[in-house]
C-alpha cells in the first residue's frame, strides 16, 4: 500500500481552515447578539470535529486545546454558562492560537505546543461560571473513543476470486500464515481511512494485506462503516503485528483466525457462524452526528500553467472551427457529427478553463470582519462594519495579492479615521463608525471601495506635514490645491497621525498600497472631506473577469454588452419612432427613451434594408436612459473580460474583447463612453 | 494621439538625427542578427528574429470601431487578444489587396504583443550587423523614425525595421 500520510495532511489542512472560517464567522455573530445562541451548535460542532480530526492526526496539543474550547462551549451551549464578552475573547484568542498551530503545521514545522495558558483561561472562566455544573458535563470527554470488544462476530463477506485463490494457496502451500482479521474502527473517528492507512503501515511491518473488504479504494476514501475485514500473510508470529493494531487509537481487532484451505472456494462469501452479539456499532458512545464536512478536492496549481492550458484551449477552438469549414465544404454526414460531438466539448472545456482562474474576492473579505472586531476593541472604537459585493469575481492573481493593502486601508480607517464614541456622539454622529467594504464589476474593472465616516484627511495637517518633512517648499505647498496635497499620503515615508501606534503608524503605510496596487495595473484615488469621511476607491483592471453580457449583432459584427449597463431588452415597431430635431424617441412605458444606432455608434455604414421590427437593448449611463437600436439579439452569455492591451487602450466605446465559440474575437461595449 | 500630424513631423526630425549617428553598437564587428524578410509594396523589410513571436496566414480579423485607421483591427492567438497594424496604412504606402499571400507576422518585444500585415514573406536570412547603414532618408519610401538601418544585399536595397519603436509609438 503505497499510502502517504501527507495525502490526509492536506484534507486535514484544508478542513480545519474551514472551520477557524467557520468558527471566527460565529463567533462574530454571536458577539453581536449574544442572546441568539444557535450558532452555538455549529461552532460546537466545528471545534468537535476539529478536536477529532486533530487527534486523529496525531497533533496531540491542537487536540487539546479545542477539547478545551469544547468544554466551555459545551457549557454555552446548554446554558450552564452565560455568554459573556470575556468568554467570546478567550475563544478568539483560542481560535487565533489554533490558526498559528495550523499555519505551522501547513508549512511543515512542528506546531506550537505550549497552550496552558489558554487552556488555564479557558478553564478559570469556566471554573468561575459553571461550578453548579461541574462534574455533570462530561460531554466532551468523548475523545476516549469505544469499540465494542465483542469477539469478532459478524458474518464476513470476503469473496475470492480465482486470482486470491492461487495467491493464498500459494502461500499456505509454503508454510505463510494466512489469517483473516476483522477491524473494527470508531464509528465517530475522524477521517478513517487514516486509520486504515495505519492498520497498513502496522501490519506491512512484517508480512502482506492481501485482500480487503471492502476493497483497498473504498477504505483509501473511508467508506466504510465500522469495520473491515482482509486478509494477511506473514511469515511466523501474528501476535506483534495485532498488538500494533491495538495500539492505534480508535481501532480495534474484532477478531482473527487462520484462513482454511478448505474455505477457498471462488466466489461463494464465506460465512463464518459465531456467537451471537450486537454490532459494535450501536454500543459507541455516539454523543454527535457524523459532522465531517465534504472534503473538497483541491489541486495547487502554477498560475502559468493555466494561462497556458487557457491558450491552448483558445487555439483548439480555433481550429475546430477550420475542421467545421472543412465539414461544410465535404458535406460528409459522419464527419459533421464528430465535429458537432468535438464542438461541444470545446465549448464545455472553454468555459470550464476560464473559470478555474475566477475566484470571488469573499476569499479576502472573509478574514476582515474579525480583524476589525479586534482592533476596534483594542482601540475602544464602535463599529458597524459592512461589505458588499462579495461574489465579485477576480482574477486568482489580483485576490492573492490584494489582501494586504485592503488590510491596511481597513486598519488606517479605524485607527486614524473613526473617532471614539463619546468624540462621535459630540460630532452629532452614529456611536458606531461606520465603515463600508465594496468591491463590484464596472466596465473592465473592478472596483474596491473603502470608507468611513471618521475624521477624514485633513488638507492643512498633511500640508504642514509635507513641509515638516521636506516633501515641499512652503511656496509650492501653498499652491497646491486641497485635493492634490491630499494625494501627498500615498508619498512614500509619509504619515499624519499624531501618535503613531503600532497599528497603522509605521511609516510604510498608503505608499505601500499603492505601489502594490500599481503593480497590479491598477489604480488607487481617495477623496476625503475633514470632518466627514474618507473614500478610498481601488480600481484593478480584470485582464480574465467573467461577467453577463448581453450578445448583439449590427451588420456582420458580434458585440457584447455587459448585464450591469442593461436595463432591459425589447422589441419595437419601426412606426413607433418619433423623430424630434434629428434624434429618434420612442415611448417606453409612458416615459421618453432616445434612441442610438448602433451601427452609427460603432462606425457601420448606413443600410437600406428596413425592417418593421426593430430590437433595442435599454441601456443606462448614470440614471440616463438610451434604447441602443441592433440587428438582432443573441441572449445573454457568460464572457470573459480581456484587455485589448497597451496599444488600444482608451478607445471610446470599448471595454475589452471576448473570445467567441468560434474562436473570432467580439468586442465588449463600454456603455458608459459609446455615447 | 491628439495630434498624429504633428506627432509624425516632431519623429520625423527625431529620426533624422538618429540616422546621422552611427548605429549603437554593443555588437562586435562582425557580428550577425537574424531577421525574417518580407514585402510591403514592392519594396523589401526586415526585422529582427528576436522580436518575431510567429508568422501566420491572415487570421479573422475584428475591426475596432474607432481605433486610428492603420489598426486594421484585432486578432486572437491562442487566447491572446493582438492588435494588427496595417503597414501600408501606417506608412501611408499604395493600397493592399489581401490575398493568399498576406502574412500576418506576430510581434512580441518586451511585454508588447501585436501583428503586421505583411504582402508576403519571403525568407530568413542572416545579416552582419556592421552592414546595416543607418543613414536612410533618401531611399526610404516610408517615416524613418521606425527605420533602423540598410542593407545592400547583392543588387537588392532591404529596409531594417525597429518595430520596438513603432510599438512605442502607439502607446503615446
Amino acid at each position: 500500500m503505497e499510502l502517504d500520510m501527507n495525502k490526509y495532511l492536506d484534507v486535514f489542512l484544508e478542513e480545519s481552515r474551514e472551520h477557524i472560517r467557520t468558527l471566527n464567522s460565529r463567533l462574530l455573530q454571536l458577539e453581536k447578539n449574544p442572546q441568539e445562541t444557535s450558532g452555538l451548535n455549529e461552532i460546537f460542532r466545528s471545534a468537535h470535529t476539529l478536536k477529532g480530526m486533530s487527534s486523529t492526526m496525531g497533533f496531540i496539543a491542537l487536540a487539546d486545546l479545542t477539547h478545551h474550547m469544547e468544554n466551555l462551549l459545551a457549557e454555552l451551549k446548554e446554558g450552564k454558562m452565560q455568554v459573556t464578552s470575556r468568554a467570546i475573547d478567550i475563544l478568539f484568542a483560542c481560535i487565533d492560537r489554533l490558526q498559528i498551530m495550523i499555519d505551522d503545521i501547513a508549512g511543515g514545522k512542528k506546531p506550537h505546543e505550549d497552550n496552558a495558558d489558554l487552556i488555564h483561561a479557558l478553564e478559570t472562566i469556566r471554573s468561575a461560571q459553571a461550578e453548579t455544573a461541574a462534574g455533570t458535563t462530561q460531554h466532551a470527554e468523548a475523545v476516549v473513543l469505544t469499540v465494542d470488544d465483542a469477539p469478532d462476530t459478524r458474518a464476513h463477506g470476503m469473496i475470492y476470486n480465482d486470482y486470491d485463490i492461487t495467491i493464498l494457496k500459494e502461500a499456505l502451500s509454503r508454510g505463510f500464515n494466512v489469517q483473516y482479521l476483522n477491524i473494527g474502527v470508531a464509528p465517530n473517528s475522524m477521517m478513517k481511512a487514516v486509520r486504515v492507512f495505519m492498520v497498513f503501515k502496522a501490519l506491512e511491518e512484517s508480512g502482506e494485506v492481501i485482500k480487503t473488504n471492502p476493497s483497498a479504494q473504498e477504505l483509501d476514501e473511508g467508506k466504510f462503516d465500522d469495520q473491515f475485514e482482509l486478509i494477511y500473510i506473514c511469515e511466523g508470529d501474528l501476535t506483534k503485528a495485532l498488538a500494533r493494531i491495538n495500539q492505534i487509537s480508535e481501532v480495534k481487532l474484532l477478531g482473527n483466525h487462520a484462513v482454511d484451505p478448505s474455505e477457498l472456494t471462488v466466489t461463494e462469501p464465506v460465512i463464518k457462524a459465531g456467537p451471537q452479539s450486537s454490532a459494535g456499532a450501536a454500543e459507541v458512545k455516539k454523543n454527535e452526528p457524523d459532522m465531517v464536512a465534504p472534503v473538497r478536492h483541491t489541486v495547487r496549481v502554477d498560475i502559468e500553467k493555466l494561462d497556458l492550458l487557457m491558450n491552448l484551449v483558445g487555439e483548439l477552438v480555433m481550429h475546430k472551427g477550420r475542421l467545421e469549414q472543412i465539414g461544410v465544404l465535404y458535406k460528409m454526414e459522419e464527419l459533421n457529427n464528430a465535429i458537432e460531438q468535438i464542438d461541444r466539448i470545446t465549448s464545455d472545456l472553454q468555459s470550464v478553463v476560464m473559470k478555474v482562474r475566477m475566484v470571488p474576492i469573499e476569499q479576502v473579505f472573509n478574514r476582515f470582519p474579525r480583524m476589525v472586531r479586534d482592533l476596534a476593541k483594542e482601540l475602544d472604537k464602535e463599529v458597524d462594519f459592512y461589505m458588499e459585493g462579495k461574489e465579485t469575481e477576480l482574477d486568482r492573481t489580483v485576490i492573492d495579492e490584494i489582501g494586504d493593502p485592503l488590510l491596511h486601508l481597513l486598519r488606517n480607517a479605524i485607527d486614524h479615521g473613526l473617532e471614539l464614541p463619546q468624540q462621535r456622539l459630540s460630532l452629532q454622529k452614529k456611536r458606531q463608525g461606520q465603515l463600508y467594504l465594496r468591491a463590484r464589476h464596472e466596465g473592465n474593472h473592478v472596483f474596491i471601495e473603502v470608507e468611513d465616516d471618521g475624521a477624514g484627511i485633513n488638507p492643512d495637517k498633511v500640508r504642514e506635514r509635507a513641509i515638516e518633512s521636506g516633501l515641499l517648499g512652503i511656496r509650492e505647498a501653498e499652491q497646491l490645491s486641497d485635493e492634490e496635497i491630499i494625494k501627498l499620503v500615498f508619498e512614500s515615508g509619509f504619515s499624519t497621525a499624531e501618535v503613531v501606534t503600532d497599528i497603522s503608524g509605521r511609516g510604510v503605510g498608503m505608499d505601500v498600497v499603492k505601489s502594490k496596487i500599481e503593480a497590479l495595473s491598477g489604480e488607487i484615488i481617495v477623496n476625503s472631506k475633514p470632518g466627514y469621511g474618507s473614500l478610498f476607491k481601488i480600481k484593478l483592471p480584470l485582464t480574465l473577469a467573467i461577467i453577463q453580457a448581453m450578445m448583439v449583432t449590427v451588420q456582420s459584427e458580434t458585440y457584447a454588452i455587459p448585464l450591469t449597463s442593461v436595463d432591459e431588452t425589447t422589441m419595437i415597431s419601426a412606426r413607433d419612432i418619433k423623430v424630434i430635431q434629428g434624434q429618434e424617441f420612442i415611448t417606453l412605458r409612458g416615459s421618453i427613451l432616445p434612441l442610438l444606432r448602433l451601427n452609427r455608434l460603432v462606425e457601420l455604414p448606413e443600410t437600406d434594408q428596413t425592417t418593421d421590427e426593430i430590437y433595442v437593448v435599454v441601456v443606462h449611463k448614470g440614471s440616463k436612459q438610451v434604447g441602443l437600436v441592433v440587428d438582432t439579439l443573441i441572449g445573454q452569455q457568460e464572457i470573459v473580460i480581456k484587455s485589448l492591451g497597451k496599444i488600444l487602450d482608451g478607445i471610446p466605446g470599448i471595454a475589452g474583447a471576448i473570445i467567441a465559440r468560434d474562436g473570432s474575437v467580439c468586442l465588449i461595449l463600454d456603455v458608459a463612453t459609446l455615447f | 494621439m491628439s495630434d498624429p500630424g504633428r506627432c509624425n513631423i516632431v519623429l520625423r526630425g527625431e529620426g533624422m538625427s538618429l540616422s546621422k549617428v552611427p548605429l549603437e553598437k554593443n555588437q562586435s564587428p562582425g557580428e550577425t542578427m537574424q531577421v525574417v524578410v518580407f514585402f510591403l509594396a514592392g519594396a523589401e523589410y526586415a526585422v529582427e528574429i528576436k522580436q518575431v513571436e510567429e508568422i501566420n496566414r491572415l487570421l479573422n480579423i475584428t475591426r475596432v470601431p474607432h481605433a486610428p485607421s492603420y489598426i486594421e483591427g484585432v486578432i486572437n492567438l491562442r487566447g491572446n487578444i493582438i492588435p494588427v497594424i496595417n503597414l501600408h496604412k501606417k506608412f501611408n504606402l499604395s493600397g493592399q489587396e489581401f490575398d493568399p499571400q498576406t502574412r500576418i507576422i506576430v510581434l512580441k518585444i518586451n511585454d508588447l504583443n501585436a501583428a503586421i500585415i505583411v504582402d508576403r514573406v519571403s525568407e530568413v536570412i542572416y545579416l552582419e550587423v556592421d552592414h546595416i547603414v543607418a543613414d536612410t532618408q533618401f531611399f526610404s519610401p516610408i517615416n524613418a523614425e521606425v527605420i533602423e538601418g540598410m542593407v545592400k544585399r547583392e543588387d537588392r536595397l532591404i529596409i531594417v525595421l525597429d518595430l520596438l519603436k513603432l510599438l512605442n509609438k502607439e502607446i503615446n
